[in-house]
């Protein structure tokens, strides 16, 4: 597929894909909803926030809905009495929709190596960009952000939800 | 004053106390559990006892004890201020205790709290459920017998789900 900006005698024009244009959109409009659960909220408070300000990185607008949600954040520590309602949120999202685990607790449990903690929020649903640290620095959470938008760029044919891109049945 | 509380408990119900004590200021008593009701009856109800302010109640297990679960509960009179901890113990192959629900509405989510971890039942109680963990779990958690790498879900895992990572070495 060629890309690239071409002139011709009656003006500009831009050549591109389809597919490259939808995830160039969506990756600037992410509509995000927070699972927030724990301590790492606020740092990603803080990355909301005017200082860190994720709505430079078109992140801006919390949907407290899942059916209106692109991303879905998980903040903090995730109970095993917990992965039934995040299992349940996740497919109230519709496609196409990406995971964040946000910190070390979602991602792996973290120092919770205990009874009650789900050990990754990995074993119930995919994830798409992990964030290490407890709690994530913001520049962590812009890059693990940034790292999405990358990722959103290069899937393609994900616009069809009936044939294509369903990660999870 | 707290000596004096030991001395009223024992004035009046000679038989129930086994052993009884003051550390730090505050009261201890450790009392039969056929007599715990009738004991905590009494500071609740008694003059110069008041006891209205139910704190807490938690329980401990000694595996190695014969009498492995000890109920500890901890009372406050608001009018007169003073405290009193009063333990009882429970035997392994039969761990009831009188509930304190009717007395305190208080004790109602501790004692479930207690019976989810440690698998303590308490006689009485009106709605002995599991608190925090959910129907089905396996197990008491907080017994020292549970199995620490004992992992349970109550839904299935992703097919391709990460395995699932070792438990960290233990010291030598």
């Amino acid at each position: 597929m060629t890309t690239g900006e071409k002139t011709k005698p009656g003006g500009r024009f831009y050549l591109t894909g389809l597919d490259q244009v939808i995830a160039w959109a969506r990756k600037f409009s992410l509509f995000q909803y927070p699972f927030v659960t724990a301590c790492c909220a606020m740092e990603f408070m803080s990355t909301m926030g005017p200082m860190y300000d994720m709505a430079r990185f078109g992140a801006e607008a919390p949907r407290w809905s899942p059916r209106q949600t692109d991303v879905i954040w998980v903040v903090g520590t995730v109970t095993n009495r917990q992965a039934p309602i995040l299992k349940r949120v996740y497919s109230q999202i519709s496609e196409p929709k990406w995971v964040v685990a946000f910190g070390t607790c979602a991602s792996c449990g973290g120092f919770y190596d205990n009874y009650a903690t789900l050990q990754g929020i990995d074993k119930i649903i995919p994830v798409d960009v992990y964030l290490p640290g407890c709690p994530p620095r913001p520049e962590q959470v812009l890059d693990g952000l940034m790292l999405l938008q990358e990722k959103i760029q290069k899937e393609y044919a994900r616009w069809d939800r009936w044939s294509f891109g369903s990660k999870e049945a | 004053m707290s000596q004096k509380l030991i001395d009223r408990i024992r004035a009046a119900l000679p038989d129930a106390v086994i052993e009884a004590g003051v550390t730090h200021g505050d009261a201890w008593a450790l009392v039969k559990r056929e007599r715990y009701l009738d004991v905590v009856r009494l500071l609740k109800e008694n003059a110069e006892c008041m006891m209205d302010h139910f704190i807490d109640l938690t329980c401990v297990d000694w595996p190695q004890r014969p009498d492995r679960f000890e109920v500890v509960l901890h009372l406050r009179s608001s009018t007169l201020g003073h405290r009193i901890r009063i333990k009882t113990r429970a035997p392994a192959d039969a761990p009831v205790v009188p509930s304190l629900a009717p007395l305190y509405k208080g004790a109602d989510w501790f004692e479930r709290e207690a019976y989810d971890m440690y698998g303590v039942a308490f006689e009485g109680h009106p709605d002995l459920r599991r608190l925090l963990l959910w129907e089905g779990f396996e197990g008491h958690p907080l017994r020292k017998d549970y199995p620490k790498e004992k992992r349970q879900c109550p839904i299935p895992f992703r097919d391709d789900a990460p395995a699932q990572p070792k438990p960290f070495k233990e010291r030598p």
